[in-house]
């Protein structure tokens, strides 16, 4: 499969301030790719180099195949882009917004935009001073999805959606991904990504720390085991396996956190002390995402 | 709480932000009132000197429409452009304070974390009245101060600073009001500014009649005028200004405890679901934007032209004076050449106004910009150099069309009259020949923002503003020659009445077509943001 987006080493300086430094990131066709990292990590400045609004100071970019800083034009025909602060022209409808924007684009589907307004509840005939940010973000949302565009930026497009707008956003997402679109969802809500998402790439201080599919992420990551057993265990016997850490035995109840991969060793133990219940919880993105934070923050 | 808790901190604030822009305004209207006054007293020693020298020239219609009336005696002469011109100015600048603290900040949604705060309803609002009118004082005490160093009268001095003092309070209060009158920072410069013009129309037409006319004493900038320094020196005429401020106070601070944050007394009315046919380029959507502040411009410009044709005839009656008809024979004209001077005095600050206008256009590009509004337009498939020519090409033409107005319906009202002047036709290319000059300003503001939408505001607005100082005040403050050729008003051709000098006109739309090109090479290479 080609990458609609592909950089390679994006370095982006604002005077002393380093935003990129050498970030590579991959984007395949038809894919919906989550960009997570903590406040400041860049995720935005990546966009708008994307999108050609920024110029890089080293590294190469490419989107669809092309440059977005000198066929930023030709480019844009072909992709949608909702950004994270919607702001409007305060004496213009929002359906005259939706209309402008797509019409720049080079054209939109009436019949997709008058189903994405009723089902996101939008009331386009609001000048854009009298929206809330939840709608004015809407409006940017159904300008972006009438089109038909083959890529979709979205730089945290659900920033101040109520849930159930939320999940209309995320049907229409997994609708349009069945269509092929390939989506670049940079986004602060884990579940959203995790619902939505195949690969994410996790960015932190200009840089990515992690890409992959979410089970290979999660494979780096740990099981969060409870059992019960009949008989007394004792703590040793499942220290000594590879891959498990923070046991904890208290009566016939085990609590332990164990490597992904070293997991059926492990059940084997508690099986043998006769296993009567157990619940494995498997790392959210969350604590994927809390890990590289904490290691951020570590850092610093 | 109080309703005014947090004022101190919201005054600090604002100062903060306009440290610079405040310091530097004072001084140069400082500079303007002291500098000009001391040249016309080196060049006119005594009172007779002076009397004798300018008396005569200016106690007319055509000078007390621009200027407002003449106090003939040395101290009045000595600050006869600075009354109303400082006045303007200092007006300006009170309103964008007070503006730009209040509704400004409101809209781009910096009120609500202040007003999250400790801050009381009404302290935002109060503390930008107090900056406007600590900046008036300041202003017009230094003035008052460096007059009377000179050597002038004491008591005449201090009315200089009231006349300055009107307008700063005045504008205080009308940009307060108009702040919370409309719902958008855009419309509340173009309420507030609108009514500057209007008031100085009014008085330009008041102060032209014989004997201070009504219409003198309605318009507040006419109250400017009446004062007299040097002359009656009419100091009480600051409690009219005091009794109009308090008035926009008092109606502006009720609004403000009936509007909620962000919005006007008006509702927002609906407004169409789909957009027109018509709309689906950049160009389409800046008219559509800025089509109020055109129509604005235009109608003001339609209401002005009719009144400078009118004053033609109070010009032409002139000329049967004695001493004016003494001095038109020394320059060997008749009552013709009095109106081509009068209607090339106006054309020169009727392009200058038409240059602002083009300047405003620059900087709404560039405020745009700031919040965000030209990215999603950049992200659709709108490229930057036709977003730029579609915003320049806007520019250029609104005061294109602001100076044929002013030509054509000028020259109309004037032939109406049946005096000896100018044609409507020879009167709309003497306004056209004004435009490379106005272009050249507007390539400058353009230029500005191709290197950084910041840049624009201040480059923009301080180039018309030295342009303009330059022009009035270079010869007066007897600057070098290559100083006062910087201001392109300075290139003006005279007329009507004399000939078109072809090759400053030429060499200036050359030069603002290198600025707006250079501008848009700019835009292209930098980051947006
Ligand atoms: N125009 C600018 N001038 C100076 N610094 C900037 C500018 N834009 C971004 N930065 C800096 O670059 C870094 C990355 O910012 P960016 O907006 O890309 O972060 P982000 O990942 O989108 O964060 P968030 O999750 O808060 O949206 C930050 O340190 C930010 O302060
Ligand atoms: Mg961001």
């Amino acid at each position: 499969m080609a990458a609609v987006i592909e950089t390679r080493g994006l370095v982006k300086r604002f005077g002393s301030v380093t935003a990129l430094d050498g970030l590579d990131l991959s984007v395949e066709e038809g894919e919906v790719h989550g960009f997570l990292g903590p406040n400041g990590a860049g995720k935005s400045t990546t966009i708008r180099i994307l999108l050609g609004l920024l110029r890089s100071d080293s590294g190469t970019a490419r989107v669809l195949g092309k440059d977005p800083w000198a066929d930023s034009t030709e480019i844009h025909r072909h992709l949608a882009y909702v950004p994270g602060d919607v702001t409007l022209w305060p004496n213009l409808t929002g359906g005259e917004v939706i209309d402008l924007l797509g019409r720049l684009r080079g054209g939109l589907d009436p019949t997709r935009r008058a189903d994405l307004i009723e089902r996101f509840e939008l009331d386009p005939t609001k000048k854009g001073r009298s929206y809330s940010k939840g709608n004015r973000q809407k409006v940017a949302l159904v300008a972006a999805l009438s089109g038909d565009v083959p890529l979709l930026i979205l730089d945290e497009p659900t920033a101040g959606l109520d849930p159930l707008m939320e999940r209309v956003f995320q049907d229409e997402l997994r609708a349009r991904r069945a269509q092929g679109l390939t989506v670049l969802l940079s986004s602060h809500i884990l579940s959203e990504v995790e619902r939505a998402a195949e690969r994410v790439s996790i960015v932190r201080a200009g840089r990515i720390v992690d890409s992959g599919t979410l089970a290979d992420l999660r494979h780096l990551t740990r099981t969060q085991v409870a059992a019960t057993v009949a008989e007394p265990l004792a703590p040793q016997r499942l220290r000594e396996l590879p891959g498990v850490h923070d046991v904890a035995v208290d009566g016939d109840r085990v609590t332990f956190s164990v490597d992904t991969g070293h997991i059926g060793a492990a059940i084997a133990v508690l099986d043998r002390a006769g296993l009567t219940t157990l619940t494995s919880t498997p790392p959210s993105l969350e604590d994927l995402f809390l890990a590289h934070y904490d290691e951020a923050a570590a850092g610093r | 709480m109080s309703a005014y808790t947090g004022t101190g901190q919201l005054l600090r604030l604002a100062w903060r932000r306009d440290r610079l822009l405040i310091p530097v305004t004072v001084a140069t209207l400082t500079a303007l009132s002291v500098g000009s006054a001391q040249a016309t007293m080196a060049l006119y020693p005594t009172d007779q000197a002076a009397v004798e020298g300018l008396g005569g020239i200016l106690s007319n219609p055509a000078v007390s429409a621009m200027y407002g009336p003449v106090v003939v005696n040395r101290g009045g002469l000595s600050v006869f452009k600075t009354v109303m011109l400082g006045a303007v100015f200092l007006g300006i600048l009170t309103h964008a304070l007070v503006r730009r603290h209040t509704r400004v900040e409101e809209e781009e949604g910096r009120f609500e974390l202040i007003g999250a705060g400790v801050v009381g309803r009404r302290a935002p609002l109060t503390a930008a009245v107090v900056l406007a009118l600590l900046t008036s004082i300041v202003t017009a005490a230094l003035s008052v101060a460096g007059l009377a160093a000179l050597g002038l009268a004491p008591a005449g001095s201090v009315a200089f600073g009231v006349t300055w003092l009107i307008a700063g309070v005045v504008m205080t209060g009308v940009a307060a009001l108009a702040a919370q009158l409309t719902t958008s920072a855009r419309a509340a410069s173009g309420l507030g500014l609108g009514t500057l013009g209007a008031i100085f129309l009014v008085r330009a037409v008041g102060d032209t009649q014989a004997n201070a006319g009504v219409l003198s004493w309605i318009s507040p900038l006419g109250w400017v005028g009446q004062v007299r320094p040097y002359g009656a020196n009419r100091l009480w005429v600051l409690a009219l200004a005091l009794a109009l401020l308090a008035g926009c106070l008092g109606v502006a601070f009720a609004l403000l405890q009936r509007r909620d944050l962000g919005s006007g007394l008006l509702p927002a009315r609906p407004g169409r679901a789909t957009a027109a046919a018509s709309l689906r380029s950049p160009l389409a959507l800046a008219w559509r934007v800025d089509r109020a502040t055109i129509l604005g411009w235009s109608v003001t410009y339609a209401v002005l032209a009719v009144v400078v044709g009118n004053l033609v005839k109070s010009i032409a009656d002139m000329a049967d004076q004695p001493q004016v008809a003494e001095m038109l024979r020394k320059l060997g004209g008749t009552a013709g050449l009095l109106t081509d001077i009068y209607f090339a005095t106006e054309l020169r600050f009727c392009a200058a106004g038409g240059a602002a206008a083009g300047i405003v256009l620059a900087v709404r590009l560039a405020t745009e910009e700031r919040v965000g509004r030209t990215e999603p337009l950049l992200a659709a498939a709108v490229s930057r150099p036709r977003l730029y020519v579609a915003r320049l090409l806007l520019a250029l033409a609104l005061p294109t069309l602001l100076m044929t107005v002013v030509g054509l319906v000028a020259g109309l009202v004037a032939a109406a009259a049946d005096v000896a002047g100018p044609s409507p036709l020879e009167l709309t290319l003497a306004a056209w020949a004004t435009l490379p000059a106005v272009w050249l300003l507007i390539g400058v503001g353009f230029a500005a923002y191709g290197l950084g939408q910041r840049w624009t505001a201040p480059v923009g607005w301080a180039a018309l503003t030295v342009a303009l100082v330059l022009g009035e005040f270079g010869p007066l403050l007897e600057l070098p020659g290559w100083l006062v050729g910087l201001s392109p008003l300075d290139h003006l051709s005279q007329l009507p009445g004399g000939s078109f000098a072809a090759g400053p006109a030429i060499a200036m739309t050359v030069l603002a077509a290198v600025l707006a090109a250079g501008g848009a090479a700019a835009f292209r290479s930098r980051d947006i943001g």
